[in-house]
């Protein structure tokens, strides 16, 4: 087990380089000049530019620039923003609103999506089951953001049940976008309990546990749902990291003081240091979590061999 | 051939499959009974409704598609059909016991054999986790597995398919049933691995005095093991008797085809006859009797009335020494061929 | 007795089809397996046929399908003429009557600017479909070259091209075209599509991939290589049909992804930009009108959640359809 995850340990290393390599590479190698979009419509001095540049590493060829800038994340140093901010800042007070938004929504995204998958795919054809289906259609059919809109209309205008923006009344105020940012796979975890659920039911050995006599709940509960969620709770897992990333525009629209807002707003401002920092991070997240899932994986189903 | 009362006794069976193609009447009207101690075989080929029949004996039959339409299951006198899910319950296990074809697929995947095993104990008889697991091995070790104790521990597969099918019937036998099923035990196992399975069964069924139901296609598993033989044919019944008479005399165009189709030691250097066409479609079988089409006794034109075989249903009658039955038109002229 | 036979459809399948469950069926045994394998090896060439027909026998029965099949035609002509639809100029706006609701004369009210709301969310469709079919043919074709590389070379090729796979994963197609998107000078239809198709070809590259895998080694494959097939022409004729079912499903549902992503990024204002006509741009500019001007959110979000509805749809029908299995 221990060297099986220390091959897939090794295995994440170039695939990391190469990703946030690849954002390093979109933000400082493309056309724009972020010292000329970063002064505006004041003029810099011939020289404060060259200062800012020298400052920046913006000289120097791209590898050169990607190689200090890793070397300098290497040390936890994620490099300053342009009022000279450390990016690290940034990160450390944002990393617990994503956090928690993220934890909101895979916990909607466990309880809701598993009970409606558990329910229809019992009950395959049953009227709670064509439900689901035309609901989680529905749903992925909608884009999040207008997914917000309808939530922002239902939930903060007609009913006012909950806060739309920001995060000032605690836990209470992420339930609503944790709920539209789980939306999605809240969908998907249905329609796959579901599908995983009524395919183990046709296996032979359903069959064989109703032939020992046991109770249909023993048979659907223990031999059948523990087969059937493999797949369900290694999607969940995965996801984590895609959630976080995915509050880019969750957190935009519910005004949330996030990773993801902190994106949003560096793209526009053109902040190359804060979005490299931070989508790198999404990234290790990303990565980190499909590692998780693939040791989850081996330890849920006996079948899976770890060389 | 036993005497003792009968511990299993099915009535006119009938299940149908309720598919969007139609109405597939999979089991016609099927009756047939196993005593303590007695292996009846069923012998029939793909499509026959040989596994249905004992699925809905076991109701273990998927539902839908599949329906009982008719009949009696009776274990030691009640009906099974009839009695609450509960009662069924209570004698899937203790009562009677199945075992299928793959042992690998009908195993659970995710469960190590020694917890599927104590399962039987700790569902039907609230055993103790701890003596559950005694029990289990002491299952493992009656099957003969080697290294039981570490066996119980290990997951269907990490054993070989003969090993997985004795994990099968160690489980089936956990509570001691009355009648034990055998849906096609040996038919994904090697030749000689299929042999050591069929001694194991022999030899349990010695000890305990159950009674086998075994489903198979294979004549020599049939000749070997069973005392009497259903061989059935599209649904139906179509002869009965016991293994020695059906086997040396049968009463039967079909089973005199299955007969002339596989080789016998004795006859060697004779050529094999198939039987020729193929068998019926359940969603269309033939008018008349099923087999008519591939029949070579069939007779069509000048069939006295009642006797005509692509319109008259032949019933289970009965021919020859007593306890033997044929559902041919012909029947006597058959045995006497 | 004898009607049995008259009146019932005869399907190519017939023979392998009773009416029990597929595990139910015994093996092929004894001595009815010769004839069994005989007629599973004569029905082998009608199985792809059969396969698209009763794929269209169960189309054209559900529901789901038909409804899709509906919104999409309505969508594809909105897109191609959308004068079809409107005869009212999308530009021809007077701010006096600014942001005001429905009315009998304006089904959809008027937008800030004033202009028939109506006429724009028709015209927005254009933008929306041209970039959900151009950025699923670009996926497409990476999909299938890279795909088809790595899957028949197998190898160190293929090790290469997944690793090269796994780190575009590891940027969501929304966060990865957005940055994108920020660094380029100009954002038109072109820009954002290829915005798209950079991040999102990785998925189409492993379902070739897996195919390719899975047939290569089959025994009419190995036939046609050594009668002297070129690479090329075995992958194209032999190797790759066996890709369209799956590609096909795929690519239905994810133009519908696609286009959605294309709203997403446009409201974000990375994405299209003014005066382009979009669904993406009417939403974002009526973003913070949710209170007094609901309208401006509901009709383009209506509309272009229908359109992507409508790629669901059939791309779920054709799925049941294709793969029974799933049913």
């Amino acid at each position: 087990m221990g060297r099986y995850i220390a091959r897939r340990l090794l295995l994440t290393i170039p695939v990391l380089i190469g990703a946030s390599f690849l954002i390093f590479a979109m933000v400082y190698a493309l056309p724009g000049d972020p010292i000329r979009a970063l002064a505006g419509d004041r003029p810099l001095s011939e020289a404060v530019q060259a200062q800012l540049r020298a400052e920046y590493n913006l000289d120097d060829p791209l590898w050169l620039q990607y190689v200090k800038y890793v070397g300098g994340l290497l040390q936890g140093d994620f490099g300053t923003d342009f009022s000279g901010r450390a990016v690290l800042d940034t990160i450390e007070q944002r990393l617990p609103v994503t956090a928690k938004l993220a934890a909101v929504a895979v916990f909607f995204e466990a309880v809701i999506g598993l009970v409606a998958g558990i329910l229809a795919g019992i009950r395959r054809g049953s009227f709670f089951d064509n439900l689901v289906l035309v609901t989680t259609t529905l749903i992925v059919s909608i884009p999040v953001f207008v997914l917000g809109f309808v939530a922002q209309y239902l939930f903060g205008l007609r009913f006012p049940i909950f806060p739309t923006s920001g995060i000032n009344e605690g836990l209470y105020s992420y339930l609503l976008p944790g709920l539209v940012l789980a939306s999605l796979s809240l969908a998907y975890v249905a329609r796959l309990t579901r599908t995983s659920l009524a395919e183990n039911l046709r296996q032979d050995y359903v069959r064989t546990a109703r032939a020992k006599g046991l109770k249909p709940s023993v048979v659907v509960g223990k031999h059948t749902l523990r087969n059937s969620l493999i797949p369900v709770v290694t999607y969940i897992g995965a996801d984590v990291g895609s959630l976080m990333a995915g509050a880019i525009v969750t957190e935009t629209i519910f005004n949330i003081p996030g990773l993801g807002r902190a994106v949003y707003d560096s793209v526009l401002r053109q902040e190359g240091a804060v979005v490299v920092g931070i989508v790198t991070l999404f990234v290790f997240f990303y990565i980190f979590f499909n590692l998780v899932v693939d040791v989850l994986y081996a330890l849920l189903d006996p079948r899976i061999r770890y060389d | 051939m036993t005497t003792s009362d009968p511990v299993l006794e099915v009535e006119d069976l009938s299940v149908e499959f309720r598919t969007p193609k139609g109405v597939v009447r999979a089991v016609n009207e099927i009756s047939y009974q196993v005593g303590t101690g007695e292996t009846l075989a069923i012998l029939g080929e793909s499509g026959s409704g040989k596994s249905v029949s004992v699925q809905a004996v076991m109701g273990i039959l998927d539902s839908p598609p599949g329906y009982v339409t008719g009949g009696r299951v009776l274990f030691e006198g009640r009906d099974l059909l009839t009695a609450s899910a509960e009662e069924q319950r209570a004698v899937r296990g203790p009562g009677i016991s199945m075992i299928f074809q793959d042992a690998l697929s009908a195993l659970n995947p995710v469960f190590t054999v020694g917890h599927q095993i104590a399962e039987m104990f700790r569902a039907h008889r609230g055993t103790s986790r701890k003596e559950a697991r005694e029990a289990a091995i002491e299952l493992l070790d009656r099957v003969h597995i080697p290294a039981a104790r570490r066996r119980a521990g290990s997951f269907p597969h990490q054993f070989s398919g003969g090993m997985r099918q004795r994990v099968m019937i160690a489980m089936a036998l956990a509570l001691d049933p009355k009648v034990l099923i055998a849906d096609e035990p040996t038919t994904a196992l090697d030749v000689t691995v299929q042999a050591q399975i069929m001694e194991l069964l022999q030899e349990l069924q010695r000890d305990t005095g159950m009674g086998l139901l075994l489903i198979t296609h294979d004549l020599g598993v049939v000749n070997e093991v069973a005392d009497r033989v259903v061989v059935m044919y599209a649904g139906r019944v179509v002869e009965t008797g016991t293994v020695d008479e059906v086997f040396t005399d049968p009463t039967h165009p079909y089973t005199e085809g299955l007969m002339a189709s596989v080789p016998a030691v004795e006859a060697k250097g004779t050529r094999l006859r198939p039987i020729v066409g193929t068998p019926p479609d359940l969603a269309r079988i033939p008018p008349g009797c099923a087999f008519h089409p591939r029949c070579p006794r069939r007779v069509l034109e000048n069939a006295p009335p009642g006797k005509d075989c692509d319109d008259d249903v032949p019933l289970l009658l009965p021919v020859g020494a007593p306890g033997r039955a044929s559902a041919c038109h012909y029947r006597e002229e058959v045995l006497h061929a | 007795m004898t009607d049995q036979r008259a009146g019932t459809e005869r399907r190519p399948t017939e023979g392998q089809v009773t009416g029990r469950p597929p595990e139910a069926t015994d093996r092929a045994e004894g001595w009815a397996a010769t004839t069994l394998e005989a007629k599973a090896a004569g029905s082998e060439d009608i199985g792809e046929a059969s396969l698209w027909s009763d794929a269209w026998r169960s189309l054209r029965k559900n529901p789901f399908f038909l409804v899709g099949a509906v919104l999409l035609t309505v969508f594809l002509l909105m897109a191609a003429f959308p004068t079809l639809f409107t005869r009212t100029d999308p530009r021809d706006c007077d701010l006096s009557r600014s942001a005001d609701g429905p009315s009998a004369g304006a089904w959809f009210g008027y937008d800030v600017q004033g202009c028939d709301y109506y006429a724009n969310v028709v015209h927005g469709a254009q933008v929306s479909v041209s970039i959900g079919f151009l950025a699923m043919l670009g996926t497409l074709l990476i999909g299938v070259v890279i795909g088809s590389l790595a899957g028949y070379y197998g190898g160190w090729i293929d090790s290469l091209l997944a690793r090269l796979a796994d780190i575009f994963y590891g940027l969501p197609l929304i966060l990865g075209a957005f940055i994108l998107l920020s660094v380029l000078p100009d954002r038109g239809v072109l820009e954002v599509a290829l915005a798209l198709v950079v991040f999102g070809w990785m998925t189409a590259m492993r379902l070739v991939r897996s195919t390719v895998v899975s047939v290569k080694e089959a025994d009419y494959v190995q036939a046609a290589r050594a009668l002297g097939g070129s690479t090329g022409r075995v992958l194209t004729r032999h190797i790759l049909p066996n890709a369209v079912a799956p590609v096909l499903v795929y690519s239905t549902i994810y133009v519908g992804t696609l286009i959605a992503a294309e709203a997403t990024l446009t409201f974000l204002g990375i994405g299209l930009q003014l005066p382009e006509i979009s669904w993406g741009l009417q939403i974002n500019s009526a973003q913070n009108r949710l209170r007094d001007a609901a309208h401006l959110i509901f009709f383009p979000s209506a509309f272009l959640s229908l359109t992507v509805l409508s790629f669901i749809l059939i791309g779920d029908a054709l799925r049941d359809a294709l793969d029974p299995k799933l049913r």
